[in-house]
This record gives structure tokens, sequence and C-alpha cells, in this order.
């Protein structure tokens, strides 16, 4: 009834081919985007700090992932060291120059990460599947390791841990023990947004034809005269990009302090947790994802107790605990058997129907 | 379409020589010996029973296989040792026998992709989808939906190319390969699978496009009714060997051929 395509008469090729064609989902994006932002000024401290703002960090990593694996169709195990790469590279960048504003650095400390990515994107060009996903294994344990063996990066910290210094943005503190859960989920909500609209801008132009082109059929997309090696460097360099800028944004304005083991491998295997759940190749599939393996748990912990107790069950929090790995388990095995492509198809298939609503076709 | 980059080549010059061709896998030879030549404009037919080294030949031709011996020139210039990527921005474009689509990409996105290589706007324009990059999104488009309505495909532009019939998605791969507005079209089993009225649309494109646009076309295809009514002139090749080339009814008549496909009484 409210969501039609009729009467929407396109005149011209712009308007055509807009990432938006609907006026309906124009609205709605804006809506959305409205209101996370009014959740800055309503939501209280532990909705901002313990949920939106690692979902929102934890969504721009699996968007980098997303082009990397979803759209260009190279698997990669190396999410959590290229993470770890941005997050090291603009803590360096803010000790050494503190007099400037730290939200240049982050965006900066994001080029480090693509340079450091597209150098072990190289064997991409050899390697498919599986054996690139080995390679860039590689990656993720030598990075590790620099993390661990190189004092340099941590300013010679005796604790090893990187910490965020206080910074400010016109007097008000962005980062550091002064920052309040508020200014920061704001900073991260407008870089989230902000990166969204350019990888948005990217996959849905030539250079995303190009990846998608060499996913889905690489012979053909090279006698298309589409050279592979720059293409995939390319989608490898993008990806490392969004991971860095999340992985400074985990650090310091999530956590506010770290050590290398937060970049471990399991963050990577939960990224790529995320882009499958959430639907490979799709933008909007990378927060879907990110809100079933991240928010889930976190809802379940408050649910499960208090729809248990009017029963007269109390169970211990290790109880939940166990209840909320096994209800989230099961909920992804359901979801892949349901839609093997992820939830961004759910969610499409679920337009589709909404369109011609109420008749079936 | 578009004027060549190197000399500039009329009708019946000679657009790529063949010569001495010889292709090996380890000790399988694919193709021995083998020469001939495609003029501009001509619609050249590759023939021959199966196992003969046609695809092996179209192969060498853009870049997928580098002769063992011999050499190929293209538009006057000898060719380097190259890849398929450069064999494209060359001018050569190619069909396959098996589709090759990008199946997940819409009909538009399809032939739009086909037309990456003559787009120009930097990485910059295009993160913020504005300025030259929008332009050249449209000037594009509008060459591709002129593709799109010469192979009657309007109906499906933005359906994804993985759930068209077989028949459509053999025009809309004629239509990636037209995007690139190649000097030398390259099909490999155009009608292979269809019927006769998709032979007979698929027959017209191919005659309109090199009529139109001048475009050179080298085809396989085992159909000889097609074969002969198309090309200008054929080249059999049988066990990696050249054994006809001439007109349709020179071919037709040469006894080699016949007996390459009747057989021979022994």
């Amino acid at each position: 009834m409210f969501y039609r395509e009729a009467g929407q008469f396109k005149t011209n090729y712009v308007s055509d081919s807009a990432i938006f064609p609907l006026r309906e989902d124009r609205i709605g994006i804006g809506l959305i985007i409205a209101a996370a932002y009014a959740l800055a000024f309503l939501g209280n401290d532990f909705l901002l700090q313990a949920v939106m703002i690692p979902f929102l960090i934890f969504s721009l990593a699996s968007i980098g992932l997303n082009i990397l694996t979803g759209y260009t169709g190279l698997l990669s195990l190396g999410t959590g060291a290229f993470m770890g790469v941005g997050a090291y590279a603009c803590y360096k960048l803010m000790t050494a120059f503190p007099d400037v504003n730290v939200i240049v650095w982050i965006f900066v400390s994001g080029f480090f990460s693509a340079a450091i990515g597209a150098l072990f994107g190289l064997p991409s060009l050899r390697i498919k599947g599986f054996y690139l996903a080995v390679a860039t294994l590689a990656a993720q344990f030598f990075l590790q390791w620099c993390f661990i063996r190189i004092p340099w990066l941590v300013n010679y910290n005796v604790s090893g841990a990187l910490d965020a210094p206080l910074r400010t943005f016109f007097g008000v503190p962005i980062m550091g023990p002064n920052a309040t859960p508020q200014t920061r989920y704001l900073l991260v909500l407008t870089i989230v947004i902000l990166l969204t609209w350019l990888a948005s801008n990217l996959v849905h132009g030539r250079i995303g034809r190009m990846w998608i082109a060499i996913r889905d059929m690489d012979l053909a997309a090279e006698l298309m005269g589409i050279r592979p090696l720059q293409t995939k460097l390319l989608a490898f360099a993008v990806s490392s990009y969004y991971c860095g800028v999340a992985g400074a944004l985990l650090v310091f304005l999530w956590y506010g302090g770290a050590e290398y083991d937060v970049f471990n491998i399991n963050q990577s295997f939960f990224i790529l947790f995320m882009v499958i759940i959430g639907g490979l190749g799709s933008l909007i599939g990378s927060f879907f994802g990110a809100a079933l393996i991240f928010i889930l748990p976190i809802v379940l912990g408050i649910v499960l107790p208090a729809v248990l107790s009017p029963f007269g069950i109390s169970v211990g929090s290790d109880t939940i605990e166990h209840l909320r790995f096994m209800i989230v388990g099961a909920l992804i095995i359901f979801f892949l058997i349901v839609e093997p492509h992820g939830l961004a198809r759910l969610w499409q298939i679920g337009k589709q129907k909404l369109l011609v609503w109420p008749f079936p076709y | 379409m578009r004027a060549p980059d190197h000399p500039i080549l009329s009708k019946g010059d000679v657009l790529l020589a063949v010569e001495n061709v010889s292709l090996g896998f380890g000790g399988v030879k694919a193709l021995t010996d083998v020469s001939f030549d495609i003029r501009k404009s001509e619609i050249r037919a590759i023939i021959g029973p199966n196992g003969a080294g046609k695809t092996s030949m179209l192969n060498c031709i853009n870049g997928f296989y580098y002769p063992t011996q011999g050499q190929i020139t293209f538009k006057g210039v000898k060719r380097p040792k190259m890849r398929p990527f450069e064999a494209a921005r060359g001018g050569i474009a190619r069909t396959f026998q098996n589709v090759a689509l990008f199946k997940s990409m819409s009909t538009l996105d399809n032939i739009m992709a086909g037309r990456s290589i003559r787009m120009r706007s930097n990485f910059f324009w295009q993160l913020f989808r504005h300025g030259p990059a929008l332009k050249e999104e449209v000037e594009h488009r509008r060459f591709v939906e002129e593709i799109i309505d010469f192979l009657e495909i309007q109906h499906i532009r933005k359906t994804p190319v993985g759930r068209l019939p077989y028949g459509l998605q053999k025009r809309v791969e004629l239509g990636r390969a037209l995007a690139m507005e190649p000097d030398l079209l390259l099909l490999d089993e155009p009608m292979a699978g269809m019927n006769l009225e998709e032979k007979e649309d698929m027959s017209r494109f191919i005659l309109e496009v090199n009529q139109q646009y001048g475009t050179t076309i080298a085809l396989i295809e085992h159909d000889m009714g097609v074969v002969m009514d198309l090309s200008d002139r054929v080249v059999v090749l049988e066990y990696g060997r050249k054994i006809a080339d001439g007109t349709p009814d020179e071919v037709k008549r040469d006894q080699r051929v016949i007996d390459a496909y009747l057989g021979v009484a022994h």
C-alpha cells in the first residue's frame, strides 16, 4: 500500500541508475539516519557504549571484508590484522603529531592498512578460494607478530598496550577517558555513514562492476579488458582501508585502550561470520550481519532472564551464557539453511513482496 | 564505431594474420602450422570436426594461449606475448561456447561492464559518484541502451542474467562483446543449442553488426547452413591442421573437406 513503484517515472538515466531509485527507500534511509542521530540524545550510556558503538564499528569492518570477499570473491582471513594495522598506525600518528586533529588521523590510518592489505593481496593473482585464505592467514600471523615484537609501534610503552589519549574537537573531548559515550557515538556514526555512502558509490559504479565481474567469471572479465591484478589489488586496498579505520575506531573510540590480542584470528572469523550471515555482496547485509552476531547475544542476555523468571525458573548467569551461545548458534544455522545468501537476500525478498502486496505477484 | 588505433585499414585489408602457428600441450599438438588471415569487415568462419582446434585457435588470437611456434599479426603489428586483457584493449572481443556472463549482474550491468575499458573517470570521482563519474555513467548508459535496442532485449534490462533462458543469455553475451566496440569480434559457437527461430535472430544480428558497424567477425559454428550463408570466407581445420580455405562454395566442393566431414571409404 505504502511501498509502491507505480507512478514514479524515470525520465533520465541519472534517476534510473540512482542507488535508491524508489522514493520510499530514500525516505526510509533518511528516517533511519535521523533515528540513529536521535538515539545519541535519547539512549542511555549502556545502549550507546555497549551496543551501538561496537555495532557500528563491526558493521564498518564487515563492509570492508564484504568489498573483498562479497564483491570481489576473494576470501580473506586477515581482517583482524588489517584492523590492527589501522589502530597501530592511528596511534603512532596521533602521538607523533598531537596537534593535528585526531579525526584526520583516523582517516589517514586507513591508508596504512590499505597499503599493507594491497601488499598481502599480491598472491591473489595466482591463487583463489581456500588457498588465498591460507595466504591471508600469513598476513594475520605475521602482522600480529609485529604488533607484539615491535615495541616502537606502542612507543615503547612497557605494558605493550595501546591507550587512547585525550583528544578534543573544538574543545569537546572526543577521545580518551573524558569523552562521553554520546560524543564518541556521534563521531563513530558520522564516520560510518560517510564511509558507507562512499562504499555504496563505489560498488554501484564502474569499479563495483569490475569487482563483481572478477568474482562471477574472471576469464570473461579479463577479456573485457579488465586487468585482474589491479582490480584485485584495488579491492584489497579499499577493503583494508575500511578495516583499518574500523580497527582505529575499535580501539580508540570503543575500548579506550587495547592490546595486540584484540586483533587475533578470532576477530577475523568474527567479521567473516558477520559478512556470511549478513549476505555476501551487500552493504546493508553487513549491518544485518553485525546486528545478528553482535547485538543478538546482548539482547538475549537481557531478555532470557526476564522471560524465564515469571515461570519460576531461575537460572544462573553461566547458564544464560550457555543458552545464549546455543540460541545464536542455532539461529545462524537456521538462517543459513533458510537463505544461504544471507539476511540481505531475505530483506530483498521481503521488499519485493511488499511492492506487490497484498497480491502474491 | 571507433577508428582503429594503428594504420587505418580499409575494407578488405588484412586485419589479422595467423602465420604458421603451432600450439602444443606437452605431447598433444592442438594446432600444427596453421596460417590464414582475417580481412577487415569480413565474416570469417572457422569450421572443422570436434577437436579440430578451432577454440584453441581463438584462444591463441585473444591471448589465452601463446603459440609455441609461429606468429600472429594484428592491425599490421606483430604481436608480442600478450595477456587477454591486452588483446581486449587492442580491440578483440569474444563470446564463449558456454555462456560466460556475470551471472549475478543484470543485463544492463553486464553490458555496462563491457564498457569498462572505455570509462576513464578516476577513483576519486567514482567515490563521490559525481562530476565526471556520473556524466560518464550516463554517456555509456546511452550507448548501452543502443545495444539493448539493437538486440531487442529491452524487457530484460534489469533482470539478473542468471535467470534468463539460454538463448537470451547468448544474446546478452553478444551485447557485452559489442559494448567493447571491437575491431575484431570472435564468436565461439554463437548458435549452439538454439532453436531455428533463435538461430535466425542471431544470424540477423551478426549480419547487422557486420554491415552497420563494419565490425570484422570470426566465428566458429557447426551449423553448416548458417556458416555457408553468413560467411564471406571459410577456413577448415582438421586435427589441428588447415585443410581448406576459401569462399563457402570452394570449401563445399573441396574433396578433403568432404572427406573430413563424411569420412573416407577405405
